[in-house]
């Protein structure tokens, strides 16, 4: 792919160099009524430079090509090899795999849904718990805070993220788990938030909540930090508009920087939420692992990560590794369904 | 400007090249210095995660005496299987032995039991140090049908126990394990309604209750839960000493778990062994018979070919005859070690029986093991 698009440019360059050579002498605008082509940045400088130069060049432009391609190819390869992987399964049960609910290794009864379901669930509610906390510090960060709350903070924030999971799983089964348990769940349940059909009767620590929260703390650094430059981006002779115009601080933020932000920040979002589907060890450490199709989060569950990370290592039948890897495939598509959408809903956000 | 950058580029990208040609040269250069001493061999063996600790120790003691290394990767007793049917290492450690579809693919393997490992049912009681327990309400518990530690079929076991009226908190290994396999097995024999619901695995469709990721993450559900049970390797629950509930063994005695316990449990069992070239795919000694022996234990094993010129590659009659030895060591003379890692030693009977299995062990058709 990219060797064919290298040379399919190759009989436009010399061409291309002369005319673009040419319009840097006039002020550097192509001639007018010419036909309409692609901007070659570099085709400007690269004729005054001897022939080992330019051959240099054109070896680093196809390096670069074939380091971009090769994240391609990698990435065709793995999806190759999990669709191999996991024939077995698909030949098994098809598309109904996905919808099955059972998960028996020892009758050979596989399905997906306990852990589409584990997964979704606590990304998606951890990601409702981190995008205000996250919103409120970026916005913090970028319209309030002096000097000397904000370059602590920062470092503070950029600290959270770089906590290796397994290191807040371990936080999780000692500190969190156990106060959940105690004082957390209760208060829930307690509350008028009880009420709501997604918190059922308070148990053990170890549930979807609590891996929801270990998430969100996992993915408020990413959307913090990126809000905070999507936020920053925003010109400031909008923000001081809105002020002349007589808007509160609060009403500028909310009219004209969120407004002009929301794009970014539904992305930011969305890199926050990637991480929380592909997280495997502090989830795995907090859900409980419980086969079960639930929709309380007091009650354990199971993610698609954690399955393949419990199972894979000790899995005995061809069938019960086709089907950790079939599992492995689900969550690449779901990644890659999820990512699409967001990409789309940026672009509406963004015009 | 771009040309600088270019050259710059250019430069670094060679240098990087040449690093690596270099590197290479020298890695040549330094595995050539380092060629064995005479007689020396590395071994590769791969498998049971909870073997680890034993091998290792066993490994180091052995360099000094045979001037043999052995490296171990401890990948899982699935991943082990996986290496000795693609004949990838020369020895495997498994806490099961193979079974009938595995056989098939690595035909002519021996199975060598080289340490016991024994299952504790340890558990969280406010209060409570000492509990008694019988196999048929372990499985009721796992299954979800006795939910409260009051339950009248406890209390009768336990009369001298003030039991509290809470809910059981149910722990259980949430990846597939070789512990979990053993304990499963166990369940079966004393119960018919597991075998019938859940049955035998090393991962397993569970009923109820939380599961933790290895040893350690059960037995951290087991401390941060008061009034809590799980199944963990003996050597946690002592290292971590938590209370361990004495199980009721056929005899009708109530026996704690320990190392001791565990070899009576395989010492009953010797009797019915296969010999090390037959299939031990029915083996196990869960619900042993015997005064003193521990109903929840069972035998690790080493997974070698009878015909070691099968594994091809860069295996000689005189790597052969090392991977024998070091066989012949583990099972014997190591077994000395086995308690300083808490793993219980085998019986003297099995180590002869392996010493038997051993001496089938050929290289290109001639009997390895002359000594």
């Amino acid at each position: 792919v990219v060797g064919s698009e290298a040379t399919a440019e190759r009989p436009l360059e010399a061409g291309a160099r002369q005319r673009s050579l040419a319009a840097a002498g006039r002020g550097g605008f192509p001639p007018e009524g010419g036909p309409p082509r692609r901007p070659d940045r570099w085709a400007g400088v690269a004729g005054r430079f001897t022939l080992r130069d330019r051959l240099a060049q054109r070896w680093f432009r196809y390096g670069t090509g074939l380091l971009a391609g090769l994240v391609v190819a990698v990435t065709l390869v793995v999806v190759q090899q999990l669709w191999v992987g996991s024939q077995l399964t698909w030949q098994e049960w098809g598309l109904s795999f996905l919808t099955r609910t059972e998960w028996n290794p020892v009758r050979g009864e596989f399905g997906a849904l306990p852990f589409i379901a584990g997964t979704l669930l606590t990304s998606l509610m951890a990601l409702a718990m981190a995008v205000p906390v996250s919103l409120g510090i970026a916005i913090l960060l970028s319209e309030y805070a002096p000097q000397f709350v904000r370059e602590p903070l920062i470092f503070v924030v950029e600290l959270l993220a770089a906590i290796p999971s397994v290191v807040l799983g371990l936080w999780g089964i000692f500190v969190l788990a156990p106060l959940m348990q105690s004082r957390i769940l209760p208060a829930i349940a307690a509350s008028p938030l009880g009420w709501l059909p997604l918190f059922g009767e308070p148990g053990p620590g170890y549930n979807l909540f609590t891996a929801s929260v270990i998430l969100a703390i996992m993915i408020v650094p990413i959307i913090a930090s990126l809000s905070r430059e999507v936020l920053l981006a925003v010109p400031r002779d909008q923000k001081e508009a809105a002020l002349a115009l007589g808007s509160t601080r609060w009403e500028a933020v909310q009219h004209v920087v969120l407004a002009y932000g929301r794009s970014g920040i539904f992305s930011a979002a969305i890199l926050g939420l990637a991480r929380a589907l592909g997280e495997t060890m502090a989830v795995t450490m907090t859900i409980g692992n419980r086969v079960a199709l639930t929709f309380d989060y007091f009650e354990p569950g199971y993610s698609m990560t954690a399955i393949i990370a419990n199972e894979l290592r000790e899995a005995a039948t061809e069938l019960h590794v086709s089907a950790l890897v079939a599992i492995g495939l689900v969550l690449f598509c779901l990644s890659f369904v999820l990512n699409a959408v967001a990409r789309l809903l940026v672009l509406r956000l963004g015009r | 400007m771009g040309s600088g950058m270019t050259r710059l580029w250019l430069a670094l990208g060679l240098a990087t090249t040449l690093g690596f040609v270099l590197a290479g040269c020298a890695g040549d250069a330094g595995a050539a210095d380092e060629s064995p001493r005479r007689g020396a061999v590395t071994l590769t063996g791969a498998g049971a995660t909870f073997a680890m600790p034993l091998i290792t120790l066993w490994a180091s003691e052995y360099e000094p005496v045979a001037r043999d290394r052995v490296n171990y990767n401890s990948i899982g007793s699935g991943g082990g299987i996986r290496a000795h049917i693609d004949r990838t290492v020369q020895f495997a450690a498994s806490e099961a032995p193979l079974n009938a579809e595995q056989y098939e693919r690595a035909p002519n393997t021996l199975t060598l039991p080289f340490t016991i490992g024994t299952v504790s049912i340890a558990f969280n009681l406010p209060g409570v140090r000492e509990l008694r327990l019988t196999g048929e309400v372990l499985a009721d518990i796992y299954l979800g049908t006795i939910r409260r530690w009051n339950d009248p079929r406890i209390r009768s076991l336990n009369t001298d126990v003030e039991l509290p009226d809470r809910g059981i908190v149910v722990a259980h290994r949430s990846d597939g394990s070789g512990t979990t396999f053993v304990f499963a097995d166990y369940l079966s024999k004393v119960s018919p309604q597991w075998r019938d619901r859940v049955g035998v695995g090393t991962a397993l469709s569970w009923p109820t209750g939380i599961g933790g990721n290895g040893n350690e993450g059960v037995a951290g559900v087991i401390r941060n839960n008061p009034f809590s049970i799980g199944y963990i390797e003996l050597s946690y629950a002592s290292n971590l000493g938590m209370p361990t509930a004495a199980v009721r063994n056929q005899t009708g005695r109530f026996v704690q778990p320990s190392l001791e316990a565990g070899t009576a449990a395989a010492a009953a069992a010797v009797d019915r062994l296969p010999a090390g070239h037959e299939r031990w795919t029915q083996v196990s000694f869960t619900d042993a018979p015997g005064e003193t022996s521990y109903p929840i234990s069972s035998f690790s094993y080493f997974l070698v070919y009878e015909g070691l010129d099968r594994l091809g590659g860069d295996m000689t009659a005189e790597r052969a005859e090392s991977v024998v030895r070091w066989l012949e060591w583990a099972v014997t003379e190591g077994q000395a070690h086995n308690e300083r890692v808490q793993n219980a030693s085998i019986p003297p009977a099995v180590q002869r029986l392996n010493l038997e299995t051993l001496d089938r062990i050929t290289f290109n058709g001639e009997r390895v093991r002359r000594w």
